[in-house]
């Protein structure tokens, strides 16, 4: 464990180098004489408990730490939870100090948001390849203050609180994270901004419409589209086909969102704009054509400081838009809005003003000019009688209407002044019956307005009815509106009436149309089908183009066939240089959104040239778009995180008040059903770039382009820690988590006990927020089921633990838990347990739930399950928690199959069980619950002895990268009055909105001694933190104050600043006014401001008294004394003398291995005890570092950390004086021995430990055929025991006897169940019945069970307060009688042997040894760590540790 | 709790102290006049620190840890 004293590695280095007698040089380096130079890192993956003890271990001891973690704070499981078993202690508060010291330790690399990708090369020198995923705020600019999170309109379920509360796209994990930093989760694309060719982050402005932030959505659709309301209303919105809401109900209605937001915002008086500010008045940039594309690229040219001209034929802006959309659909105050929005930038803009020759622009002095004239210009079919009076043609017709040239039907004017002006042209004379030619969404335009003027209208058009070209919206509409389409027609001719007017289209039937390979129409007509439709107006509606008469053949600028402008379509560049065409006039007829699209991209291409760049756009990495799998959206909505909700409906016009008026046809969302229609949306993209963070960051942390990376690193090992996940509780629909809101999990209810999770920690139920009268716990969720043959180890005492703090809040409670065994199978488990059920009451019922529904109207939950008595039973409860089990994700099985680890079925990483932190591949080691299910102290264990283990392997390299700062000479301040300076901390707005900062700096400045105070707006920002160390210089401060947050977080990195003023570091002080005042007394700013200059007067006071303190280094003994040589004391004394470190290994007896000597059979098939204990022996005896002293005893000790003396006595009387450093205790226990159940009165009762022996002395064959891939040597396979006919036919065992009746061993089911497995492999007709009250085969002992039942062995349970009787005389059989509680009868049974299960209790001298080392032992007589959870093999003494059974 | 009654509360840095900061992060109320005095550990509280405070005017102390 951490070694508490400090010694600087340069000691340390000499240590190492010196002649130090005591000294042994790396043995390692002896034993391997084809040592190769090993690399002074270690990358540990996963940033839980177990990954950062391991970290901080390897740190302390000289390694560099690249410490991987996936999520973008360290942590783990631990930090989710709000108590820890069986202290009830404060989860945060005990693993709180471990996240700052390894966030803050100079040799741990933290990488958050990483993944190790690959390792390559060989143990000792690994090169790794890390892939860091983008976090999109840079973690040393960030300051934590949490502006980004306040600001972000998107909300995911919050996973730290197990999607119990809502949480923003820009996030820390938790408070308490570690980096103290936020991220934003973004996952990519939405498919809505994807879809759209304009990019619109329609996902950000959905969510800041739901939040009622009209503005700053509004903002967002003009980042992207100055044409807000114009797209709102008459987008083509392919957003709404990409959404993924599709495969839920129906899409988002973005484009009704967008124009309902505009339409918000528009309802207020409009904001001037602002002029821009011309920084490039010689380039001058003309735009023809003012339209949605040739405004959107002067809005982009005008803000980057280029002048802009915009030459428009016609007497308003808005191009197409204006003159081509009617204004049902399209109001001109809208276009006029938006237009204005982007003229008053500073644009100029000539109406009227044709452009009639392109050069005539150059010569004027534009340096670049955009073509972006539209498609105004109609297309007459070339049939007889299309010239006739009363054929018009739709352009000219929609612009008519729209200039207010008709009125009723009539010409409003007959006035022809200017013949050139396509616009001037006076309107043809509309009749009453209009048939419209075309079938495209301008067509329907073009019909609809028809019946605005009050004529009898018709369609006919080639397509049919599917195939029409306009959307099928669109046809409704017109269909609503009574216009008759005739489908599938050819036009033949357009007939005339007396007049010479148009009377009637001579149409034939269309049998089909195809185009050919260059584009042109294919039509086979139906012979004889000809036919006319009367009419007396005709309008052409089937197509439009560019006008481009003003470019003359010689200007340079090349046509395609099309009669479109040639552009290189990346770049928008025309063939000649400087112009550039886009929008309509180079795609043909295209929608407004495209239009702008292309405007932007065309002003990015302008913007290049005239700064001289290369026009090509720059390749940027994408991020991939988010399309949603069907089975993902299953699985939230299994979770319950997504429910059907169709659109909400926009109200509409009914036809009769469409008709006689161009008023809008479809209204808009009132505020509320637009922010319900909001609500609906997915987030797909979790983060929408609507960039609200960046505008709000007071540090510019936050980058929305940040990439991937990827790193190498070198190490020499690799820890794996990536933890579990649990038991997707929603695969067991049975247990209705997802569908009944008030089935939830053992993490979700942690999460409503703390005090920071979602309910603050009331318990409150998620279907009405009532407090639960009645809880019902379901242990076993995903453990120890068909799909999961292993216990999850932790959830008995999980649940318990949950049941009992439940109580604590609320005392009333009623907590029923529903289990097969209660498994408290370590230290203080038990008695916890009885705590539980006696003085809380929490029940405890041996039953698995069959199944569970909910009331009808109350949301209650109702189990059924067969009670004790064998009835099936319906109980009502309000709150039903399911005890979820340990599983390995996806994600960390594709990690140990990257690495190259073995795993198994389930995905746990494969260990050899008597090297159980050694993975399949050398150099990698497995900790933690990765490897097992295991819960926090024995994955702290496996930390430590991981990192131990892989110092003995790296022992060479030893600070060899750590790296030490440098800081200027220290200066001597005692002589001098004190100076202190204040710097007062605003942190944005989260003190200055609250506390008065100019104020209380200036009252700072006031008090005694204080010789400078200023203001910061960060004072922790990068700058801030340098400008500190620039006053302390400046103004010859020796003390400084910080008022700001908490000293918890903060205070290193100020000292820091100061230190390298040459300041000591303890000549520094903090005033907490954040944390403590502002936000805390934030509804009374007058009392915060008093308090915050309250709190730095004190500071201030403290800070005059402070003195220089400095840490003393002494020299430490280098040796180590163990105590005990049996398994645990020869691995310790073992690992310690492989990373250079003498020990003395002291044994009582003649001989090494303690129990280990009384065990035969190996848990698990092959892996034999005693070739290990010879192992182990032999290393120890043949190394040079360890000092054995057998026949001996400790007989005194003294000292402290680093310089203890002990004596040992060897058995001759001898007597050594020994020093070292630290003590391990590996003394032991041994086998209980009682007189329960007649044990000594027969020889054919025995203990487990004697049966074993019993079972050992079998002849055991083996086969070698395994290569133990580690260590290269062959492992033998068991392949059976030579029969013996004095073993026994029919075995009872009974458990927990004696001393197990108050404490669980934890290793006497699994004994039991190994030996009656043996038993059952000798002689498979053997009977063998064990008598429990609870097996506890924990973790993947449960095999053992399993394996058990499946070979016949018999299990009865047996209750505490009815234990079975045993009757033995020496003449008779011995018979066991017991109470079988299924059966509910008492069985007899005769067994050849009784079996004792007899725990492992402490040996007959541990109080001695304990009183000699001034240690603590527990009530069972057991070693008493230092903290339960986090200093599990530490005494609270320290430099004296424990080690094996005597803990 | 009336507003004007001082209470000073000494915390244990590891533990108390920092429930106070986390207060703080959740943004809860309380009154102005309660004075949190940070200390290395609550096994540092002397009976006179707490009667001193008493003397400079509180009216309550709580020693948290």
């Amino acid at each position: 464990m951490k070694d508490e004293m400090k010694t600087s590695p340069k000691e340390k280095d000499k240590g190492m180098n010196s002649s130090d007698s005591s000294f042994i040089l790396h043995p390692s380096s002896l034993s391997n004489p084809s040592s190769l130079p090993v690399v002074g890192a270690v990358m540990v993956v996963g940033g839980g408990i177990a990954g950062m003890q391991a970290s901080l271990d390897l740190a302390e001891q000289g390694f560099k730490v690249y410490l991987v973690e996936k999520k973008s704070a360290i942590g783990g499981h631990m930090a989710q939870l709000d108590k820890t078993f069986p202290t009830n202690d404060c989860a945060m508060c005990t693993i709180s100090p471990k996240l700052v010291e390894t966030g803050r330790h100079p040799s741990i690399e933290i990488m958050t948001n990483s993944e190790a990708l690959e390792v390559n090369g060989q143990a000792g020198d690994f090169t790794v390849t890390i892939e860091g995923a983008p976090r999109f705020i840079d973690v040393n600019k960030c300051i934590a203050c949490g502006d980004c999170t306040k600001v972000c309109p998107v909300i995911v379920p919050d996973p730290f609180n197990e999607g119990l509360s809502p949480r923003r796209a820009a996030y820390k994990l938790y408070p308490q994270a570690v980096p103290n930093a936020f991220a934003i989760e973004k996952r990519g694309i939405a498919p809505c901004r994807d879809a759209c060719p304009g990019g619109q982050r329609a996902q950000g402005y959905i969510a800041l419409i739901r939040e009622g932030r009209w503005n700053d959505a509004l903002r967002v659709i003009k980042m992207d589209n100055p044409f807000p309301g114009i797209c709102g209303r008459i987008c083509n919105h392919r957003c709404e086909t990409a959404c993924n809401r599709n495969l839920v109900d129906e899409p988002i209605n973005i484009r009704a969102l967008k124009r309902f937001v505009t339409d918000k915002v528009y309802s207020e008086p409009r904001q001037l704009v602002d002029k821009v500010e011309i920084t490039h008045p010689d380039q001058r940039v003309a735009i023809i054509g003012a339209g949605p594309c040739g405004l959107t690229a002067a809005q982009d040219l005008i803000r980057r400081g280029y002048p802009v001209t915009i030459f428009e034929a016609m007497p308003v802006a808005g191009g197409m838009l204006r003159l081509g959309v009617p204004e049902f659909r399209l109001p001109a105050e809208i276009i006029e809005r938006e237009v204005a929005d982007i003229v008053d930038l500073g644009v100029e803009l000539r109406l009227n003003t044709p452009v009639t020759n392109l050069d005539d622009l150059f010569n004027e002095g534009f340096t670049s000019v955009l073509i972006s004239v539209g498609a105004h210009e109609g297309v007459r079919l070339p049939i007889p009688g299309a010239n006739l009076e009363g054929v018009l043609i739709n352009t000219q017709f929609l612009k008519d209407v729209r200039l207010g040239k008709y009125e009723g039907g009539k010409k409003k004017e007959e006035r022809s002044d200017d013949e050139n002006s396509s616009f001037s042209l006076h309107p043809s004379a509309l009749g009453k019956n209009v048939l419209v030619l075309g079938g495209g969404n301008v067509a329907i335009d073009v019909a609809r307005s028809a019946v605005r003027l009050g004529c009898k209208v018709s369609m006919a058009c080639l397509e049919s009815r599917e195939k029409m070209p306009s959307h099928a919206w669109e046809v409704q509409a017109a269909l609503d509106e009574g216009i008759t389409i005739h489908n599938d027609r050819t036009f033949e001719r357009v007939l005339a009436d007396e007049n010479g007017r148009a009377a009637g289209v001579e149409c034939m039937n269309v049998a089909s149309f195809g185009f050919d390979e260059v584009g042109r129409l294919n039509v086979e007509k139906v012979a004889g089908s000809n036919h006319v439709i009367p009419c007396d107006t005709v309008i052409f509606s089937v197509g439009q183009r560019a006008g481009l008469a003003f470019i003359p053949d010689d200007a340079g600028v090349g046509m395609t066939d099309r009669k479109t402008i040639a552009i290189n379509p990346n770049t928008y560049a025309a063939t000649r240089p400087g112009v550039f065409a886009a929008g309509d006039s180079v795609s043909g007829t295209a929608f407004v959104i495209e239009a702008v699209a292309s405007g932007h991209k065309a002003a990015e291409s302008i913007l290049r040239y005239l700064q001289g760049e290369n026009l090509e756009p720059a390749h940027k990495p994408e991020l991939p778009v988010v399309k949603l799998t069907r089975e993902e959206i299953a699985d939230r909505m299994a979770r319950g995180e997504i429910k059907v909700q169709p659109r909400i409906p926009l109200p509409e016009l009914s036809v009769e008040q469409r008709i006689g008026n161009f008023a809008e046809v479809e209204g808009g969302y009132d505020d509320e059903s637009a922010q319900r229609e909001a609500a609906r949306c997915l987030a797909c993209g979790v983060c929408s770039e609507c960039m609200s963070c960046t505008f709000a960051c007071g540090v510019n942390a936050i980058d929305h382009d940040m990439v991937a990376r990827r790193e190498t690193v070198h190490v020499g090992a690799v820890i794996l820690a990536p933890g579990y996940q649990t038991y997707r509780a929603e695969l067991s629909e049975e247990f209705g988590y997802g569908r009944y809101a008030n089935v939830i999990t053992a993490l979700q209810f942690e999460r409503l006990l703390s005090a920071s999770g979602p309910t603050m920690g009331h318990v409150q139920r998620p279907s009405d927020g009532k407090v639960p009268k009645r809880i019902a716990f379901l242990q076993c969720i995903g453990s120890r089921d068909q799909s999961h043959d292993y216990c999850s180890a932790v959830c008995c005492m999980f649940a318990t633990k949950e049941a009992v703090i439940a109580k604590d809040h609320q005392p009333d409670l009623d907590v029923h838990v529903f289990m097969m065994d209660m498994r408290a199978f370590s230290k203080g488990y038990l008695s916890y347990f009885d705590r539980a059920r006696e003085r809380y009451g929490v029940q405890y019922h041996r039953s698995r739930v069959s199944a569970l529904y909910e009331g009808a109207r109350s949301n209650d939950i109702y189990l059924r399950y067969m009670n004790e008595s064998g009835e099936m039973q319906d109980e009502r409860f309000d709150l039903v928690v399911l005890s979820v089990g340990m599983e390995i994700s996806e994600s960390v099985r594709d990690l140990g199959r990257r690495l190259g680890v073995e795993l198994d079925e389930y995905g746990f990483c494969q260990t050899v069980q008597f090297n159980p932190l050694e993975t399949s591949r050398k150099g990698i080691y497995a900790i933690g619950p990765f490897r097992e299910p295991k819960d926090i102290p024995e994955s702290v264990v496996e930390g430590s002895a991981a990192a131990g283990t892989v110092a003995a392997s790296l022992s060479p390299a030893r600070f060899a990268l750590t790296v030490e700062r440098e800081y200027p000479p220290e200066r001597d301040v005692s002589a001098e009055a004190p100076r202190v300076g204040v710097f007062v901390c605003s942190c944005g707005s989260n003190i200055g909105g609250f506390v008065d900062v100019p104020g209380v700096t200036e009252y700072a400045s006031s008090l005694p001694y204080v010789t400078h105070a200023e203001a910061n707006l960060y004072t922790c920002s990068q700058d801030s933190i340098k400008h500190i160390t620039e006053q302390v210089l400046e103004h010859k401060l020796n003390r400084v104050v910080v008022a700001s947050c908490t000293p918890l977080t903060h205070q290193p990195l100020f000292q820091d600043s100061i230190r390298m003023a040459g300041l000591n570091p303890y000549l520094f002080e903090m005033a907490n006014i954040r944390n403590q005042c502002s936000w805390v007394h934030s509804n009374d700013k007058e009392a915060a401001t008093a308090k915050a200059g309250d709190l730095i007067r004190a500071a201030a006071a403290r800070a005059a008294l402070l003195e220089s303190q400095h840490t003393i280094e002494v020299p430490v003994q280098r040796a180590a004394l163990v105590v005990g040589g049996g398994a645990a004391g020869m691995t310790a004394a073992h690992l310690l003398a492989e990373q250079g470190f003498p020990v003395h290994l002291v044994e009582k007896e003649n001989e090494l291995g303690g129990n280990l000597r009384n065990v035969f059979i190996g848990t698990f098939g092959y892996a034999d005890p005693q070739a290990t204990l010879r192992r182990l022996t032999d290393q120890v005896r043949a190394h040079p570092s360890i000092y054995l002293h057998l026949q001996s005893k400790v007989i005194s000790t003294t000292g402290v950390m680093g310089n203890f003396t002990s004596v040992i006595e060897e058995a001759d009387g001898t007597r050594s004086d020994i020093l070292h450093a630290v003590t391990i205790l590996a003394t032991g226990a041994q086998e209980y021995r009682g007189a329960e159940y007649g044990y000594g009165t027969d020889a054919r009762i025995v203990t487990q430990q004697e049966f074993e022996g019993m079972l050992g002395k079998q002849v055991d064959r083996y086969t070698s055929t395994q290569v133990d891939t580690y260590t290269g040597t062959q492992a033998d396979t068991y392949i059976g025991t030579q029969g013996d006919e004095s073993l026994p036919n029919s075995v009872v065992m009974i458990q927990c006897v004696g001393a197990a009746e108050k404490f669980c061993a934890r290793i006497c089911c699994t004994v039991a169940l190994k030996n009656a497995i043996r038993l059952k492999e000798i002689n498979p007709k053997a009977e063998i019945v064990i008598l429990y009250r609870d097996i506890r085969s924990y973790g993947f002992k449960e095999k053992l069970y399993t394996l058990a039942r499946e070979k016949g062995v018999l299990f009865v349970r047996y209750e505490p307060d009815r234990k079975p009787e045993v009757i033995s005389d020496q003449s008779s059989v011995i018979s066991v009688k017991v109470w079988e509680p299924v059966l509910r009868k008492e069985l007899t049974l005769h067994p050849d042997l009784l079996v004792l299960s007899m725990p492992p209790v402490p040996r007959t001298d541990a109080h001695d040894m304990a009183t000699m080392f001034k240690v603590p032992t527990d009530v069972d007589g057991f070693f008493l760590e230092a903290h339960v959870k986090l200093r599990p093999v530490d005494f609270a003494t320290n430099g004296v540790f424990m080690a094996g059974m005597a803990h | 709790m009336s507003e004007d009654l001082q209470v000073v509360a000494f915390c244990c840095q590891h533990c108390a102290y920092a429930a106070a900061d986390l207060a703080g992060g959740l943004r809860l109320q309380y009154p102005p006049s309660v004075r949190v005095v940070m200390l290395p550990c609550t096994g540092k509280i002397d009976a006179l620190l707490v009667l001193q405070a008493f003397e400079s005017g509180a009216d309550g102390v709580m020693v948290a840890g």
